[in-house]
Order: C-alpha cells, then structure tokens, then sequence
C-alpha cells in the first residue's frame, strides 16, 4: 500500500530528555493507524512531530527525517502553514474558539484566503457533515460554539479540521474526555472518515484501537516497540512486551 | 475592580514569597488566642461558650468596619451632593445652563455657569488617552506574554507596573517639559491643551490597561492558540484572529478602568492643558477638564457661594461619571463571564 508518511530514525529530545529513540515507521494511505502505549512514553509527542506542533514547544531537538508524500516536512524548504493544513490535528480537550459554530468551521478555510460566503457556506455544510454534526447545528450555526456539549464540540473541532480539506487527520486520545455514546459516534466517524482520509490516533483504550484501527503501533519509554496489522497485534504480538501490555500486565 | 487589584503585587513570582509570611501571622495570633479556651479538656462547656464569645467579638470588630467604610462612604456621596445640588436648588442656577452653557464666568455680571467646556474637555481627554493607550497595552501585553515571556515577565512587567507608582506630579511635569514643547515645535499653538493632556494621560492608564490584558492573556485556554496552529495559521493570524477576540472583552473592562482613572486624573493634567474654560477648536488649544477647573478654583472661592457650590456641583459630575464607568466595567464583566 502507498504510505502517506514514513518516519524514518527520529529522535526527539526536550532538552536533555530523550524523549523518541530512533522511530521509523510508514503510515500507510487511507487507513486508521492507532499508537498505544502506557502513559508518557511519547504517544503525543510522536504525534505532534508529524505536523511540526513540537516546534512550539521550546527547547525541542529533533533528528531523522519525517516525509510527507516524500518531501521532508522537516526540510528548510518546507512552509509549516501548509504542512499543517495537509496534516490537520484534533485534540484531546475539545478547544472549539469561543466564536460561533459557522466562525469555527469556516476558520481554516479564512485563514487559506476563502473569503466568499457561497463557497464557504458549502465548506461548513460539507465538513459539519462529515463530521456527522450537521443534523444537529444546521440551525444553530450562528450559536457560540461553547454552548454545545462535549462530545458535540469535540466533532465541531473534527468538522473543522476537515474544513481546510487535510490528507492526514491526527487524533490525539480524541474521545478521552467523552462519555461512551459520543465516543462511539467518534469511532464511527472514524471509520467513515479513512475512506478519505489517512488518519493517525493516539489511544489509551486497547478495545478502541481494536474496534477502529486496521494497523496498531506500540510505543515504550520512547521506542517503538512493535508496528503491526491491529488483529495481528492483539492476537499473536511478536514482542513480549507488546504481549504484556496488551494482556494488562503492566502500564 | 478585582482585576485592577490582582496585578499589583509585581509578577506572580512575587506574589508568592510576599504572601506566605503575610499568611503566616494571623495564623499563629489566632491560634495563641484559641489555646488557653480550647485547650481546657476540664471544662468543656466554658470552653464552648467562650469560643462563641470570641465568635461574635469576631463578628461585631468586622461589622463596625464594614459600618465606618458604609457611612463613610454614603456621607460622602449626601456630602458632594448636597453640596453640588445646593447650586441648582439654593442659588438658582438652572441644570440645563449649567450641563449645556458654554459660558463659565463665576465672578462676572452677571456671573454664568455653563460647564460644558469642562465635561467636554474630561471626556476628550479620557477617551482619548484610552485610544492611545488601549493598542499599546494590547501589543505590550502580547509581547510579554507571546512572543519574549522571559523578557516581558522578567523586565518589562516590573517596569510596567512602576509606571503605576510614580506620583501625577512627575508626569505633570514631564509632560510640561517634554510634550508641551513637542507639541508646540510641530502643531501650531502654545502645546498646551487636549491632546498634550491626553498624551501624558495615556501614559498613566498604561499599566492598569496592560495587567488587565496580560491578565487575561495567560489565562487563556492552552487550547486556543494550539487549536489555530494546527488549523495552519501564523502566529500573527493566531494573533489577531483568535487571541484578539478572546480577550476583547476584558481589554474592554480595562479601558474602561483606564477612562475611569483618566477622567478623575487632576493634577497632571492641570499641568499640561492650559486650563482656558472654553471649548477649544483644536487638539492643541487651551482647554480645561472638570477635575483642572475644581483644583485651580477652589483656593479662591468662599464657603456657602455661589461660586464654591458650582465647584461642588462639578464634583458631583465626576462622581455620577464614576458610577457609571463602575457600573459599565460591572456590565461588561457579566457579560464576558456569561
Ligand atoms: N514540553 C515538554 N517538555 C519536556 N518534557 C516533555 C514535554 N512534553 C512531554 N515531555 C515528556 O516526554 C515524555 C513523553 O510525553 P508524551 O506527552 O508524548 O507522552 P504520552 O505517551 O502522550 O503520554 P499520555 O498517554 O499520558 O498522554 C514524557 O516523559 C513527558 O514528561
Ligand atoms: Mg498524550
């Protein structure tokens, strides 16, 4: 299959800490990829190099290469505006901005130069729809975002990352923060959503990678421990300490 | 007014180490007194009544303070009021000469009491002074928090806040050496006036308008900013675009705060604004506030005149003015909490 990105010996180290030892990986197009691993050992920091998010945090080194349709996102010809808008994230808080439901989807496309109500009324229904909150909003779109309930926000915050149209979709433990019926309309979002899209998500919830993954990685203490098909992994892992993890002997 | 008090104590490194020594001491005061009573198994039941007793000595201490600050300040308010109204009701000057006549003459033939040159004057000043300020509190604010925090939190805050503590005088008299004198090299006229006024003004409410918005800016959601990140936008679009908005209402609670404190200013502005009582054609002509007026004319008048009650009736104005900027700050603090 064609990989979307392929990570290729990254190191990471916030200051002193090493936090990410030599990670290569190929994340293959249109699939869900799901990272697990116990907690702070590098989930979301793995995450975020794939975006360049971590080049706000300071004191951040990075080594290795990170290619994008073979392009190294980290390379000195790269924009990260742009990288960003093909590799568009969504958050384990929903962080809707306290504008209106329309102001929030139509955020990424203003921000790409779209300016015309026509169109973007077309972008907002498109990607509310895709996010399966349409339904719900389509009269409300004036309404501030923060009045909707979590699990509402969390799929505006998905609906708006699909407004500046991305090719990689990272979900960073997206339904941490949800009750179990929004975190299912999530997972089914998800799976509705690799038909178009290549999607990356990081879990603490072995049945959700399970349930909604079709390639499972697990992480320790900054390594890559193993990168397999999702069943593969949970029924017969190469690694014991995958087979330790999963079978909830530690983490 | 909370956030008017929040960011005095310097940086909140400062606050710190200030505080628990300050905490510390009522502490062991109260538990010295609550010993010999509570700590007497023997006899309970003293020990019970007594620990009410000192209850209501608590109580009783509290409420007469809070009974001196409630008299004080409503005797105040009959006080100017009294005072001020005594005009209209006592000497016959009718309200709407005195709110809308441009004519201020106390002492001639007749005399006139038109006070609109003065409010006109304390509003341009004010308002003014907050337009100038208000953008560069907000650029002052973004930089210490956004773009150089070690810079901003280390250097620049404390200097901001110093700002706040140096006495109207010195600004009176830095703006009449050094902005009347620019002023006066570049627009035509004596310098002196409005926008000089409102210059030295706008330096003033500086730091009130900045903590409010540094204030707010780090209180914002971490979210926010990585949520327009990751959307791909710029920093300056972050800026402008989501952080803005998300603190334009407490910016507004601080200019009106800045106005507020800009409109009751007396000295330094009586320094630099010429203090002529009519209505100036020009930003750069003599003119006078409500405040300016009341301190140059009050050594001069007698008690119970005329002339000393319109004094009063001017005051009056600037106190009905502050309630309502405290009442517009209230609005826009329940609006923004909503
Ligand atoms: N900004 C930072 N500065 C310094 N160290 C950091 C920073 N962010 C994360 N770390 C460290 O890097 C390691 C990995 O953190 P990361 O957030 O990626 O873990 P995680 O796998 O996502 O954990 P969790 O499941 O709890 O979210 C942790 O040990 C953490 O302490
Ligand atoms: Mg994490």
């Amino acid at each position: 299959m064609n990989q979307v990105m392929e990570i290729d010996r990254l190191n990471l180290h916030y200051g002193d800490f090493h936090a990410l030892k030599e990670i290569n990986l190929g994340i293959p197009e249109k699939t869900v990829t799901a990272f697990i691993g116990p907690s702070g050992c590098g989930k979301s920091t793995f995450l975020r190099t794939l975006n360049r998010m971590n080049d706000l945090v300071p004191g951040v080194q990075i080594g290795g290469s990170v290619k994008l349709d073979g392009q190294d996102i980290y390379g000195a010809d790269t924009d990260v505006e742009v990288l960003r808008k093909r590799v568009g994230m969504v958050f384990q808080q929903p962080n809707p901005f306290p504008k209106s439901i329309f102001d929030n989807v139509a955020y990424g496309p203003r921000l790409h130069g779209i300016r015309d109500k026509s169109r973007l009324n077309d972008i907002v229904e498109r990607s509310l729809r895709g996010a399966s909150l349409w339904e719900e909003v389509k009269d409300l779109l004036g309404k501030s975002a923060l009045s909707l309930s979590g699990g509402q926000q969390q799929r505006l915050c998905i609906a708006r990352a699909l407004a500046v149209e991305p090719e990689v979709l990272l979900m960073d433990e997206a339904t941490s923060a949800l009750d179990p019926i929004s975190t299912l309309k999530i997972e089914e979002l998800v799976r509705e959503l690799k038909k178009e899209y290549t999607i990356v998500m990081v879990t603490h919830n072995m049945h959700q990678a399970a349930r909604v993954s079709d390639r499972t990685v697990f992480f320790l203490n900054g390594e890559l421990v193993e990168a397999e098909e999702t069943e593969k992994l949970f029924s017969n892992p190469t690694d014991a300490r995958t087979e330790d993890y999963i079978t909830g002997r530690f983490g | 007014m909370n956030a008017m008090r929040q960011p005095s104590p310097g940086g909140p490194g400062d606050a710190k180490p200030a505080a628990a020594p300050a905490q510390g001491k009522p502490d062991s005061a109260g538990a010295k007194k609550g010993g010999p009573s509570a700590g007497n198994p023997a006899r309970p039941k003293r020990s019970r009544r007594s620990r009410t007793a000192s209850e209501w000595q608590g109580k009783a201490y509290t409420l007469i303070c809070v009974a001196i600050l409630i008299v004080t300040i409503f005797s105040m308010v009959f006080f100017v009021a009294s005072k001020g109204l005594a005009t209209f009701f006592t000497n016959g000057v009718s309200v709407s000469e005195f709110l809308t006549g441009i004519k201020w003459s106390p002492d001639g033939e007749p005399p006139s009491f038109g006070a609109l040159p003065f409010i006109t004057g304390s509003f341009a000043t004010s308002i003014l002074a907050a337009c100038i300020a208000a953008p560069l509190s907000f650029c002052a604010a973004v930089f210490m928090t956004e773009l150089m925090p070690k810079f901003g939190k280390r250097f620049m805050q404390p200097v901001i806040e110093l700002l706040a503590g140096i006495p109207s005088v010195v600004y009176g008299f830095v703006g009449l050496s050094v902005v009347v004198p620019f002023l006066r090299s570049i627009f035509p006229g004596q310098g002196l006036g409005i926008a000089a006024g409102a210059i030295v003004l706008s330096i003033m409410i500086l730091p009130t308008i900045t903590s409010i918005a540094t204030d707010s800016l780090s209180n914002l959601p971490r979210g926010l900013k990585e949520g327009s990140y990751a959307l791909g936008a710029t920093r300056w679009q972050t800026i402008s675009r989501s952080i803005l908005p998300a603190v334009l209402p407490s910016m507004l609670t601080g200019v009106v705060l800045g106005i507020a404190r800009a409109f009751g200013e007396a000295l330094a502005v009586q320094m630099v604004i010429g203090n002529s009582p009519h209505i100036p054609r020009s930003l750069f002509e003599s003119a006078s506030t409500l405040t300016s007026v009341i301190t140059l004319s009050m050594g001069n008048t007698v008690k119970d005149t005329v002339q000393n009650n319109v004094l009063w009736s001017l005051a009056l104005v600037l106190l009905v003015m502050t309630f309502v900027f405290v009442g517009i700050v209230r609005l826009l603090e329940r609006r923004a909490r909503r």
